[in-house]
């Protein structure tokens, strides 16, 4: 037992002390986080956008009278529905190397490809989360506003999306943690993210069992903080309404 | 007796085909509404009388005809129609609050954020507003806590905190429990005593009688009757109108 244990400590010296390994672990951390954060702000920025343009377009085309409006509204959705195919079509880490490999061959800013990336990626599941939220947002909602004189986009934004938000906060949530696990495939592209990181100090000591659990045992403890942190805001946001 | 410039909306030749609809839901619509007017419309299911209250303020867009207000061409698409529906007040059967916003909000939201008026000045006017509905302990609560008679105030009071030059209300007391259809023709009837302009479909008989200075009979997309509430209900001329008035009244 003692012989047992002695093992592990020399292991984990091994793995994290010995030349400051675990900076690995903590840099990574901090460019996972990094990341998934700056992709969930891209991501929601597009699905947003996309979302708005294909319930536009279901609930109003039909009614709207020929002009160049109409015209664009249809193309914009032609648009939104191949970039939707395309992205759900294809896996990640495939739309990560086309990024990194043909779109920007010629950069070698590499979190901003990675950024670009993982937020184009998360922006196609976020539109079809909030256009489900707007179309679950009774119509006289946006009745009410147009009928008070705001045109259709600060009714949207002021009116519907804020209603649809909290409808769909518990599914933007499974999307949001399913990023922050998703960048762990940053390393195709030689980031050194979190993953990334425990790989290296396997490269180094050998020793894959101390690495490893260490990034499963991060990874998890972040999902559950991210869980919690969504849970109280949806507490909150449903005692504004009771 | 009326001038021109006392018409506040005119309305010529309006018609409303919906898509996928056999039969036109508007046929042929034609009709003056003077300031101070409350005019009231009545008509069996199906007659046309909210498509013709939704077109007022393009909620419904027109298939053909013309809609002026305040001189300026409704219909017309290079006329802003946001701007107009700001003079416009529309109160909806099933009252429509903003359920994310609190009372407060619901009313100071459009007046603040279309730049009618000031935060201090938007609450100022929601407190008065409250006050003259009977609801001022309830600004600062929110619409699902609120009873159907008390969110249709609200409703009411939304719409006017724009300052509106007319008032839309399409069957404001249809989704009412009886008890509390009375509180919110009250707060409609005040409105009318103080010169507001309405349009107001309805099936509650007794406010026409009372306060209507015009009352309209609508059936499939056309106006068949229209006339003084007294000659109205006491004299129909129209077969149908009679017909009409023996199943309600
Ligand atoms: N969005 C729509 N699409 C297709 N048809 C419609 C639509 N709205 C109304 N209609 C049709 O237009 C006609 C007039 O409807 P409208 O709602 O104006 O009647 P109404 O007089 O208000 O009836 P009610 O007293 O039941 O409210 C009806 O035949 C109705 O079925
Ligand atoms: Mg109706």
């Amino acid at each position: 037992m003692k012989e047992w244990l002695a093992g592990q400590k020399a292991l984990f010296v091994l793995n994290f002390i010995n030349d400051d390994r675990w900076r690995y672990l903590t840099d990574g951390l901090v460019l996972t986080l990094e990341i998934t954060f700056f992709a969930l702000i891209l991501g929601l920025t597009i699905g947003i956008i996309i979302a708005i343009i294909r319930a536009t377009h279901d609930n109003a085309y039909e009614t709207m009278s020929p002009g160049p409006g109409k015209v664009i509204l249809k193309l914009l959705n032609i648009v939104s529905k191949v970039y939707l195919t395309v992205i759900r079509g294809t896996p990640v880490v495939v739309q990560l190397l086309i990024m990194y490999y043909i779109i920007f061959a010629t950069s070698n800013n590499k979190i901003i490809v990675a950024v670009l990336a993982f937020g184009i990626n998360s922006g196609a599941y976020v539109a079809e989360i909030v256009r489900s939220g707007i179309m679950s947002i009774d119509k006289g909602q946006m009745e009410a506003g147009r009928s008070l004189g705001f045109n259709y986009v600060q009714t949207m934004t002021g009116i519907i999306i804020p209603q649809a938000f909290k409808n769909v906060l518990p599914a933007l949530a499974n999307e949001f943690i399913t990023l922050l696990k998703e960048t762990s495939v940053s390393g195709y592209i030689a980031l050194q993210d979190l993953t990334k990181g425990a790989y290296i100090i396997i490269g180094r000591t050998y020793s894959a069992f101390m690495p490893l659990i260490a990034i499963a045992l991060i990874y998890l403890i972040l999902v559950m903080f991210f869980t919690w942190l969504v849970g109280r805001l949806e507490r909150r946001l449903r005692s504004s309404d009771h | 007796m009326t001038t021109e410039n006392n018409v506040l909306i005119e309305v010529k030749d309006l018609e409303k085909h919906f898509k996928k609809s056999t039969v036109k839901a508007l046929n042929g619509v034609d009709v003056k509404i003077n300031k101070g007017d409350v005019v009231v419309v009545i008509g069996p299911s199906g007659s046309g009388k909210s498509t013709f209250l939704r077109c007022l303020n393009l909620l419904e867009v027109p298939t053909g005809g013309h809609i002026w207000f305040e001189g300026q061409e409704i219909t017309d698409k290079k006329n802003n129609i946001n701007k107009m529906r700001q003079k416009m007040g529309m109160v909806f059967q099933s009252f429509n609050l903003f359920p994310h916003k609190s009372v407060r909000e619901n009313i100071t939201m459009a007046p603040v954020k279309l730049g009618i008026m000031k935060k201090e000045e938007a609450n100022r006017r929601a407190e008065e507003l409250l006050q003259r509905v009977g609801l001022p302990d309830k600004i600062d609560a929110y619409p699902n806590n609120l009873s159907g008679g008390q969110k249709q105030r609200i409703a009411i009071v939304r719409a006017l905190a724009m300052n509106p030059d007319v008032m839309l209300f399409d069957e404001p007391t249809s989704a009412l429990d009886p008890e509390m259809i009375g509180e919110v023709l009250d707060v409609m009837k005040e409105l009318a005593r103080d010169g507001m302009t309405m349009v107001v479909v309805t099936h509650e008989m007794g406010f026409a009688k009372e306060v209507a200075t015009r009352v309209i009979f609508m059936e499939d997309g056309r106006i068949l009757a229209e006339n003084t509430p007294r000659e109205f209900f006491e004299n129909p001329e129209n077969e149908r109108l009679r017909s009409f008035l023996s199943k309600v009244l």
